[in-house]
C-alpha cells in the first residue's frame, strides 16, 4: 500500500507531499522525501518497552506503573520544569502546559536553545514576513544568511524558493537569484549567484552597512565591511532594491553567533527599509518539525512563547531567568519532565550536571544522551508516524501530521494527559 | 435533564418584541422553555435587567494574527496578569489577551456568542484550536476571500456560478462562517508591495476592480442562501478622504435578501473620514449615516475607538504598513499565499491628538445619526479600535449626552470643528442597547433562526442579568453606574448552565463551533475541477488534501448549517 501527501514530521518545512509504502503493517519505502526523512520514516532503533531505574539498574515496566511513578515525582516537586515540546504534537504541549499550570511550575522550549534570541528581536521589533507559498509564487531575490538548507533543510531550495515552480515567474530557476551569506563556504554558497563571505562575528556590521546604503548613506561606508568590499554591498543593495520580492531567511549561523538577538533586530529593519522600496520579508528557519507549534500553543495558552513560570500563580516570563538551561545552571529545579528533546547533548556541562542530582522523567519514543539521566522514560507513538495530530510549519502554517501505521504505543498526549488526572486524584485526596 | 428558573426578571427580548418586563425565564435541557418542573434550581434576578446572551459580530480573538499579536507584545501580556482560580486559568494580556483571559472577560460582560473577524482559509486550523479553548463562548469564523485566486479568476471570466462555487467549497473545507472581504483587492497587491487607492482601479495581473470582487461575491453569497452577508472591510481603511469610496460602495450595494442586510459594512468609524491629509482630516460620519438610513440593505457595526493602549490588527497588511510609517513603532505583517495579507501594531489612541479625538467621536455620531438602531452594531473591531473590556464605557457613552460632553471637553480643544458630536443630544435607552449588542447583531449574522440572540421558547438558554434596575437608574446621569453595570453580570448563563457569577467563571467547556456547508452538486464541486485543482498542486504550498480542516478540531456540540443553493 502506498500513502500519498504524507507530512514529514522531521523539520520545520514540514513537507506535505510524502509517499510512503507500507507493507506487513510496516514502511518498507520513502518517496519525494529528503535522506532526513528517509531516515525518519525507515528508522527501527526505538524504545519498546517504559523504563524505570531502580538503584544502579535500568527495567523495563508497563504504561501504569511508569505513568504513577512519574505522577509521584512531579507530585512532590516544588520547582518542577517541563521543556522540549519541539519534537511532539499541538495537543501534548497544550496538555503540558496544563499540567505545568497545576503545578506552579516552568515551562520551556527548545526555542530557548535556539531561535530565542529571534523571539526577543521580534518581540521588540515586529516581524514582517508571508507564508512560503507567497515566497514560492512571486520571490525574484531570495536571500539565505546564516544557515545551510541544503543541509539543513533539505527541500527547502526545491520546495519553496529557488527551484519552486512560482506563478509570477516563467522560468523560476533562471529568474531568481540567489544570496548566501555565511562565514564559510556550505553546499548552499555553491549555488549562490553571489555569495557574501564574513568575518565572524561580522553580521550586525554587515547589516548596518546594507541598511546605510539602502537609505542613501553610501559615502558613510568604508572600502570594506567585517571583510565584505563596498562594492559587494553596494551590488547586494542594488539588487534588494531592483528585486520584485525580495526573501530573506535566516538560521542559526545569524541567531547565534557574536551579538545575538541584536543581529535579528538589525536584519527585520533592514526589511522595513527594504518594504519602503519594494516587497520584502523575513524568516527564521525553524529547525524541529513543530517548534514553531510549540510557540504558538504557549503564546496562545499562556501569552508568552517560551520561558513561562507560573511558580506565583500568575504566568511570569524572563528568558534569561526563566529558561531552562538558566534554572538548570542555577539548580534550582527539583525535578525535570523533558518531552521529545535532548537537553542533555545541548545543555552546558553544570546543567546537565544538575539533571544527575534530580529525578527526570522523559517522554520519547527514542533512547538520547538524555536517558542517561532519566529516572522514568515512557516510549510514545511517532507522531506523524504512528499518531496523528498538529503541527505548525516554520512560517506559521497549521498542518494535521498523519497516522500511517498502527503501533500499541500510547500517544504523548495520551500519557501526559494520565499523569495529568493521577496528580489531580492525588491533590483531590488530600 | 437540567431546568433553570430564572425569577423576577426584568427582560428586554428585542427579536421577541419584549421592551421590558417583569418576567420568568424557563431553561429546559439547554433551551428555552415554556416552564419546568417545580424541581428546577431557581434564580432570584431581584427585577434587574436581563437579556439574551451579548453577541458579538466581529472582534479578532483567535488565530494566526491574534496570536501573533500576543507573541509579539509581552508589554502587553504583562498588562493584564491574573491568577488562577479554583474554576479558572490563570490569564495573561490586555489588548490581545490568552484564549482564556478572552472567554472569561467576554463571559464576564455576559457575552455567549461571538465572531472572529477574520481567518485566513490556509491557516484556519489554527483558529479552530484556539476556538477550541475559548470555552465560554460559541465561535464563528469569518472567512477571508479579499485576494482569493480562484475568486479573483472566475470574477474576471464574469463566472458567477464559479465564484459561489469556490466560495461555498472552500467555506465547508475550512469550516469558516461567512464570506469575509478585507481591503478587496488590497491584499494582493501587497503581495507586490502595493494597495488599490479606489474601488475602480484594476488589479495587477487579474484584471479586475475591488468593485466586481464585492459584486460578485455579493450575488455569489446569495446564491449559496448562506445564513450572514458578506462581511466587507472597505478598501482604503484610515486614510482621510475614505467616506467616499465608502458611500460608492454603499451606493452599489444592491437589496437582495428580505430577511437580513446584504451586506455588512465593518468598523466603519475607520471609513469614514473627511480632508485630504490629516492637516484637514474630519468627520464624514453624517455623509455615512445619511446614507444608512436610505439603506435598509446594509448594516454596519462602529468600529468605535477608545483612549488608551491597543494593538491592531487585520487582514489589510497594506494599511498596518502605512500605520507603521505614522507611528515607526514595531510593525508585523504576514502574507497568506494565493488568499489574504495581515499586519500588527501597538498603537496608542490619545485624547491630546488631534486624529485620535476625532476618530473617538466619529463612532458615536455614526451610532447616534443612525435612526435605526438595528443597522448599528455596537463593537470596537477588538482590540483595533480598542479592547472589548471598553463596552460599557461605549454604552455609557450612547445613553449619556451629559457623559459625552464631559467626555469631549477633555479632548483635543480643536475637535469641535471637525465633528458633529457636541450638537447630538440622542440618549440611548437599554432596548436600544439590547438591539445593538446582540438582537441586531444575532440578527445581521443570520442565527435567529438557529436560537441565538433572544429568548423565544425553543432558543438557547443564553442569558445575561446585569446588576441594574432600570427604576432606579437614569442613564443620563448615573452614568458610571451604567458602566458598572455592564462590566460585570451577576450571571451570565449559557446554554442553561450558570458561566460566570460576579466574573467567577463557573465551569469550562459546553461551547460550540457554528459554521456553514452549502449544498453543492457534483457538476459545481470544485474538488473535481482541474483548473482548482491545479492550484493545489502547483502553487499553495500545502497539498489539497491536506487543506480541508479535519473533524478533530470541531468541539462535539458543533453546529454546521447546511444551506441550499443555486449550484
Ligand atoms: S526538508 Fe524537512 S520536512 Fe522536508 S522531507 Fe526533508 S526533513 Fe522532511
Ligand atoms: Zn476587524
Amino acid at each position: 500500500m502506498i500513502k500519498k501527501n504524507v507530512i514529514c514530521s522531521f523539520c520545520g518545512c514540514l513537507c506535505d507531499d510524502l509517499s510512503i509504502t507500507i507493507e506487513d503493517g510496516k514502511i518498507t519505502g520513502v518517496d519525494n522525501g529528503c535522506a532526513l526523512a528517509n531516515a525518519k520514516f525507515l528508522g527501527k532503533e526505538r524504545l519498546l518497552k517504559p523504563v524505570i531505574r531502580e538503584g544502579d539498574s535500568i527495567k523495563e515496566t508497563e504504561y501504569n506503573t511508569a505513568i504513577e511513578k512519574a505522577a509521584d515525582i512531579l507530585k512532590d516537586a516544588e520547582r518542577p520544569l517541563f521543556f522540549g515540546w519541539s519534537g511532539t504534537q499541538g495537543e501534548a504541549q497544550a496538555k503540558g502546559v496544563h499540567l505545568c499550570m497545576l503545578l506552579g511550575g516552568v515551562i520551556d522550549n527548545t526555542s530557548s536553545l535556539c531561535h530565542g534570541p529571534s523571539i526577543l528581536a521580534i518581540q521588540e521589533v515586529g516581524h514582517p514576513g508571508c507564508t512560503l507559498g507567497q515566497v514560492k509564487n512571486r520571490a525574484d531575490l531570495i536571500i539565505y544568511w546564516g544557515c545551510n538548507p541544503l543541509e539543513g533543510h533539505p527541500r527547502h531550495m526545491s520546495r519553496y524558493t529557488t527551484y519552486a515552480d512560482g506563478f509570477f515567474l516563467k522560468n523560476a530557476f533562471r529568474e531568481r537569484k540567489l544570496i548566501v551569506v555565511d562565514v564559510r563556504k556550505t553546499m548552499s554558497s555553491d549555488v549562490a549567484d553571489e555569495f557574501i563571505q564574513i568575518e565572524p562575528g561580522g553580521d550586525y556590521a554587515v547589516l548596518s552597512a546594507l541598511r546605510a546604503i539602502v537609505r542613501g548613506e553610501e559615502k558613510i561606508i568604508p572600502e570594506s565591511v567585517s571583510g565584505v568590499s563596498k562594492s559587494q554591498l553596494k551590488r547586494v543593495a542594488d539588487m534588494c532594491k531592483e528585486a520584485r520580492f525580495g526573501a530573506l531567511f535566516f538560521g542559526l549561523g545569524l541567531t547565534m553567533s557574536k551579538n545575538k538577538y541584536k543581529n535579528i533586530r538589525n536584519a527585520v529593519e533592514l526589511t522595513d527599509e527594504l518594504s519602503r522600496h519594494t516587497k520584502f520579508t523575513i524568516s527564521a528557519m525553524r529547525g524541529h518539525w513543530n517548534v514553531y507549534g510549540a510557540n504558538e500553543v504557549f503564546t496562545w495558552m499562556t501569552g508568552y512563547p517560551y520561558a513561562i513560570d507560573f511558580a506565583r500563580g500568575i504566568p511570569f516570563y524572563n528568558p534569561g531567568e526563566t529558561t531552562a538551561a538558566e534554572i538548570l545552571y542555577r539548580k534550582e529545579c527539583d525535578a525535570l519532565m523533558v518531552v521529545s528533546s535532548d537537553p542533555a547533548a545541548h545543555m552546558p556541562k553544570k546543567c546537565v550536571e544538575h539533571m544527575a542530582d534530580i529525578p527526570v522523567i522523559q517522554i520519547d519514543p527514542h533512547k538520547n544522551c538524555t536517558s542517561f539521566f532519566t529516572d522514568v522514560q515512557i516510549p510514545v507513538a511517532i507522531t506523524g508516524i504512528e499518531a496523528s495530530g498538529t503541527a505548525y510549519r516554520m512560517d506559521g502554517v497549521p498542518l494535521r501530521t498523519k497516522k500511517i501505521i498502527d503501533a500499541d504505543f500510547l500517544t504523548d498526549t495520551e500519557v501526559i494527559s494520565r499523569i495529568y488526572e493521577r496528580i489531580l486524584e492525588a491533590k483531590a485526596d488530600v | 435533564m437540567s431546568e433553570l428558573l430564572i425569577k423576577n426578571a426584568y427582560v428586554i427580548d428585542p427579536i421577541n418584541d419584549i421592551k421590558g418586563e417583569i418576567m420568568d425565564i424557563a431553561i429546559k435541557d439547554r433551551m428555552i422553555a415554556d416552564s419546568v418542573s417545580d424541581s428546577a434550581e431557581v434564580i432570584d434576578a431581584k427585577g434587574c435587567l436581563t437579556l439574551p446572551g451579548g453577541v458579538d459580530s466581529h472582534t479578532h480573538i483567535c488565530g494566526t494574527k491574534v496570536n501573533f499579536g500576543r507573541y509579539m507584545s509581552p508589554e502587553d501580556m504583562r498588562a493584564g496578569r491574573g491568577r488562577a482560580q479554583p474554576h479558572m486559568y490563570p490569564v495573561s494580556g490586555y489588548s490581545v489577551p490568552t484564549v482564556y483571559a478572552n472567554t472569561y472577560r467576554y463571559s464576564a460582560l455576559g457575552y455567549t456568542t461571538v465572531l472572529e473577524g477574520a481567518m485566513a482559509p490556509l491557516e484556519a486550523r489554527h483558529t479552530h484550536e484556539e476556538f477550541f479553548c475559548t470555552s465560554l463562548q460559541d465561535t464563528m469564523a469569518n472567512t477571508l476571500f479579499d485576494g482569493n485566486w480562484s475568486v479573483m479568476e472566475a470574477v474576471s471570466d464574469k463566472d458567477l456560478k464559479r465564484v459561489a462555487a469556490v466560495v461555498g467549497w472552500t467555506l465547508a473545507a475550512v469550516k469558516g462562517f461567512a464570506v469575509k472581504v478585507t481591503n478587496p483587492g488590497g491584499t494582493e497587491m501587497w503581495g507586490w508591495g502595493k494597495d488599490v487607492g479606489c474601488i475602480h482601479q484594476k488589479i495587477d495581473h487579474f484584471g479586475i476592480t475591488p468593485a466586481e470582487i464585492i459584486e460578485y461575491l455579493i450575488r455569489a453569497n446569495e446564491l449559496l442562501n448562506l445564513p450572514h452577508s458578506v462581511h466587507l472591510h472597505c478598501n482604503n481603511l484610515g486614510k482621510p478622504g475614505n467616506y467616499k469610496c465608502t458611500l460608492e460602495t454603499m451606493q452599489r450595494t444592491p437589496n437582495l435578501n428580505d430577511k437580513r442586510q446584504t451586506l455588512y459594512m465593518t468598523h466603519v468609524q475607520f471609513h469614514s473620514y473627511g480632508g485630504t491629509k490629516w492637516g484637514d482630516f474630519c468627520s464624514k460620519a453624517d455623509d455615512i449615516a445619511w446614507m444608512l438610513n436610505r439603506k435598509p440593505q446594509i448594516a454596519i457595526d462602529m468600529g468605535q475607538v477608545m483612549f488608551g493602549k491597543t494593538t491592531t490588527m487585520t487582514a489589510d497588511g497594506p494599511m498596518e504598513f502605512n500605520l507603521y510609517r505614522l507611528y515607526n513603532n514595531k510593525w508585523s505583517n504576514h502574507d497568506v499565499e494565493l488568499e489574504t495579507g495581515s499586519g500588527i501594531i501597538p498603537v496608542f489612541y490619545s485624547r491630546k491628538n488631534l486624529v485620535n479625538s476625532v476618530m473617538w467621536s466619529i463612532g458615536l455620531e455614526l451610532a447616534l445619526m443612525t435612526k435605526n438602531p438595528w443597522q448599528c452594531m455596537l463593537a470596537t473591531d477588538n482590540p483595533n479600535g480598542a479592547p472589548f473590556v471598553k463596552y460599557p464605557e461605549i454604552i455609557a457613552l450612547l445613553m449619556s449626552s451629559r457623559y459625552r460632553d464631559e467626555e469631549f471637553a477633555k479632548i483635543h480643544p480643536d475637535t469641535g470643528k471637525r465633528v458633529h458630536l457636541p450638537s447630538l443630544d440622542r440618549e440611548m435607552d437599554f432596548y436600544e442597547i439590547a438591539v445593538m449588542t446582540r438582537a441586531a447583531q444575532a440578527k445581521a449574522l443570520g442565527i435567529t433562526d438557529i436560537g441565538k440572540g433572544h429568548l423565544g421558547e425553543g432558543a438557547y438558554g443564553d442569558v445575561a442579568i446585569y446588576p441594574i434596575k432600570n427604576n432606579d437608574i437614569d442613564p443620563s446621569r448615573d452614568y458610571s453606574k451604567i458602566i458598572e453595570g455592564f462590566s460585570l453580570t451577576d450571571y451570565t448563563i449559557k446554554s442553561g448552565r450558570v458561566i460566570s457569577r460576579h466574573g467567577n467563571c463557573l465551569l469550562n467547556g459546553n461551547n460550540r463551533t457554528i459554521w456553514v456547508k452549502p449544498k453543492i452538486s457534483e457538476e459545481y464541486n470544485m474538488s473535481n475541477d482541474p483548473e482548482f485543482v491545479k492550484k493545489f498542486e502547483r502553487y499553495y504550498s500545502v497539498s489539497m488534501e491536506n487543506y480541508p480542516v479535519e473533524e478533530e478540531y470541531m468541539n462535539k456540540r458543533n453546529i454546521c448549517i447546511e444551506t441550499e443553493t443555486g449550484l
